[in-house]
């Protein structure tokens, strides 16, 4: 099955990460994009790179629009979207890649950074959710794009509340698309395994960590496939399929 | 790209200093925690590790965006964490190249800058420094505050030229303003030719740079005798639009890794010298002509990711000297005796014609002839280095602190004349010195407090 590359896309989190690279590669094949975010400098620096970019793959143009958007404050959310729509001129595509990450010796030593990781990867970013459903429900459907984690998967040792709050939106983006993607609805939720972006620099590596172009590439591809869930880099599906069985007397052993 | 390892930190020649490496994407306020800045870690030694009193240094890949080009002017703006290998990438196959080029691309914009380097082009574009037209800087702004400006070759030019080569000590290098250079075809025109003996490969390296704007020479430096230097040089240009098909060459996605770090240094002289053979053996004819792609010709190392592990775990060393024009070949004749005489197997020995020299106040070009070797760290490292650097300082030589790791502050001060004038305009612009390297404590006398066990 596939469906028309898509054209107009809002993206939350393009200024860093995964959200940049993802931003790049749908600019470099013809998307016009509109950048959302809590900086308007940052943003301003993505929009002219996007810019350079696209115009070196051969499609040169204005530069991305830009708006202030900051996913913890959810009364933000729809009058930012609905911005978006106008400045884009429609709307086919809504990505989610904001998000806050750490690790759990860091919330031992600080619970309300427990609570701040919680609240904006679960709460805030269901909310997200939910104006962008709206939005591209009332213009007949579209596609939301979201990135939870392979911490999501399992409650392992390292990642336990970060994890259990991309438990939840995972679980959350799965009942969105039963409940509305015969109202033409497509939810896809990518799950990154450990990538190189400021999120994880400093951390000690596991085998398999990726490169965010790679990812880009890959989520793009799930794009235009109508996908509903995908793994990048690719191997991690495996890691994630033989991690879910093992036994709990040996997730309690390893340091996984 | 990966990452070093994270209690440690060095150069490309993995000899590891104490410290710790932090990511940004906005260098502008992480600049706040750190002495220093570094790139991708391509120089060899010391010069991208922080001083172990303040050892952490800000790595700035991540900061890669591009902020401005214009395609009828060539002036390219980017945040200095942007590789060449992603500019290559972009801009190449639309008709642009950096008008100067390490050998490898593996390097930032900001690195490139702060090590104002050169290339094969050096005889006929000069240094990077030469087409860098303006500088978005954060330094230091009373004792312990910090400022952000912008600098040019008109505006604060001291700090403009003190950090064109100034190997990040004058402050942080956010945007780099760059002049691109307009290619006439995507490919390049090379003639690859063999030479039997130094005076002859000498001769024929002066003789090319006059008429080709890019020249080099590999040379075999096991050869000693009537054969000492005999070589191959390689001397090219971009190739006229008329002879080059209209297609672009493709770039490489990625290198052939080498497997992991060897256990045991795999460069002995025997190694070296069936290496070394085998260049000049693979260079059939005296003279061969035709066109090649950029990659192949200006980063023929490239094709084998992280070679720097096949030195094993002692890590390896550079050493890059150039000798004054007025030394004449004898001058590099005697220094090759003085290579030979160490014994100190290298794949490496790079021959290159030196045009004038830059405004950068330590820039390493100056007209003559650069030599460069690379050296796998032993026990005696350092009495080699220090008989190379006697050699290069009696014939008026000077050394390329990118490459260095092994050089002390008196053989330093004594091959550089320019020291205390660099060294000035760096009191100027950071009087408390807030800003420094493992080098700069090593070679320039910086202050650097007893480290504290356990100081991040
Ligand atoms: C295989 C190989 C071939 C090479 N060939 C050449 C050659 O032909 N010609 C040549 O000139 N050099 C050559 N080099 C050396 C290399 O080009 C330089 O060392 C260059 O500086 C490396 O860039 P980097 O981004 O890795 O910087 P790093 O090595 O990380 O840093 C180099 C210096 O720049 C400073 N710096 C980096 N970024 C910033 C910033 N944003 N602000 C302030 N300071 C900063 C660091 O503090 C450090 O002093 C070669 C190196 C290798 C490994
Ligand atoms: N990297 C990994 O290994 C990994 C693994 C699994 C899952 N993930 C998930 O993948 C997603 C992307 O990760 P990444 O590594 O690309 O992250 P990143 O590099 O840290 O980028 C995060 C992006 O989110 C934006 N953002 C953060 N908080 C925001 C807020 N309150 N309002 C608006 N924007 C906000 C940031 O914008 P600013 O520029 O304003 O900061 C930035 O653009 C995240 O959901 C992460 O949890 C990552």
């Amino acid at each position: 099955m596939t469906t028309p590359k898509p054209q107009l896309i809002a993206i939350l989190g393009a200024t860093k990460g995964m959200g940049r690279a993802l931003a790049r590669a749908a600019a470099g094949r013809g998307a016009k994009l509109c950048l959302l975010g809590r900086d308007g400098d940052e943003l301003a620096r993505s929009a002219a790179d996007l810019q350079v970019r696209a115009a070196a793959a051969g499609h040169a143009g204005p530069p991305p629009s830009t708006i202030l958007c900051d996913l913890e404050d959810p009364l933000s959310h729809a009058p930012a979207l609905l911005a978006a729509e106008a400045a884009l001129g429609g709307l086919d595509v809504v990505v989610v890649t904001a998000g806050a990450f750490a690790t759990a010796a860091a919330f031992d030593a600080d619970l309300g950074l427990a609570g701040h990781v919680l609240h904006l990867d679960f709460t805030c970013t269901i909310l997200f959710c939910e104006a962008a459903r709206l939005r591209l429900l009332e213009r007949g459907g579209g596609q939301l794009v979201v990135f939870g984690s392979v911490a999501g998967d399992r409650g392992r040792k390292p990642v336990g509340i970060y994890g259990a709050a991309k438990a939840g939106l995972h679980h959350y983006l799965e009942s969105l698309d039963h409940r509305f993607a015969a109202a033409g609805l497509r939810v896809l939720t990518v799950k990154p395994g450990f990538v190189r972006t400021g999120m994880t620099a400093g951390l000690p590596e596991p085998p398999f960590a990726g490169e965010p172009d790679a990812v880009a590439a890959r989520v793009l591809r799930a794009m235009d496939r109508g996908a509903s869930v995908v793994y990048a880099p690719p191997i991690w599906a495996l890691v994630m399929l033989v991690i879910r069985w093992l036994p709990r007397a040996v997730m309690r052993r390893v340091g996984f | 790209m990966p990452r070093p390892r994270s209690d440690s930190v060095s150069g490309w020649g993995r000899v590891a200093d104490p410290g710790r490496v932090v990511w940004a994407e906005r260098l502008e306020a992480a600049t706040d925690g750190v002495a220093l800045l570094r790139g991708l870690g391509r120089s060899y030694g010391d010069s991208a590790s922080p001083p172990s009193d303040r050892p952490v240094v800000l790595a700035t890949p991540l900061a890669d965006r591009i902020l401005a080009f214009d395609p009828a002017s060539g002036l390219l703006t980017a945040e200095a964490g942007l590789s060449l290998y992603a500019l290559n990438r972009l801009l190449h196959p639309r008709g642009y190249f950096v008008p100067v080029t390490p050998g490898t691309q593996f390097v930032t914009l900001g690195g490139m800058v702060a090590a104002d380097v050169h290339g094969k082009m050096h005889h006929s574009a000069g240094t990077i420094g030469r087409h860098v037209r303006a500088l978005r800087m954060r330094i230091a702004d009373g004792e312990t505050g910090l400022q952000t400006l912008t600098c040019s070759p008109t505006v604060h030019a001291d700090l403009f030229w003190a950090t064109v080569g100034g190997m990040g000590l004058t402050g942080a290098i956010l945007d780099v303003t760059l002049q691109l250079e307009r290619i006439p075809s995507p490919w390049i025109e090379q003639e690859v030719t063999k030479h039997g003996n130094l005076d002859e490969l000498l001769s024929a390296l002066q003789t090319a740079s006059a008429t080709w704007p890019s020249t080099v020479a590999w040379i075999d430096c096991l050869r000693t005798g009537a054969a000492m230097g005999r070589g191959v040089l390689f001397a090219g240009r971009w190739a006229p639009a008329d002879i080059a098909p209209a297609h672009s060459p493709r770039w490489a996605r990625r290198g052939v890794a080498f497997p992991l770090e060897s256990p045991i240094d795999l460069l002995t002289p025997w190694t070296v010298r069936i290496f070394n053979e085998a260049v000049y053996r693979k260079q059939l004819r005296a003279r061969v002509r035709g066109l090649t792609s950029p990659e192949q010709y200006f980063y023929p190392l490239d094709i084998v990711k992280d070679w720097n592990l096949a030195y094993g775990r002692r890590g390896l060393t550079q050493h890059q000297a150039v000798l004054p024009r007025e030394a004449g070949s004898a001058a590099v004749r005697a220094f090759l005796q003085e290579l030979t005489r160490t014994e100190a197997a290298s794949f490496l020995c790079v021959l290159k014609d030196c045009g004038d020299e830059g405004g950068g106040l330590l820039s390493f070009p100056r007209p003559g002839t650069s030599i460069a070797i690379d050296l796998p760290v032993r026990r005696d490292t350092p009495a080699v280095i220090a008989r190379l650097n006697a050699a290069a300082h009696a014939f008026g030589g000077r050394i390329y602190l990118a490459k260095d790791r092994f050089t002390t502050a008196a053989d330093f001060a004594a091959m550089e004349p320019r020291l205390p004038a660099f060294l000035e305009a760096r009191r100027r612009w950071d009087p408390h010195l807030r800003f420094r390297s493992a080098q700069s404590v090593r070679l320039f006398g910086d202050p650097c407090e007893a480290a504290r066990p356990g100081a991040r």
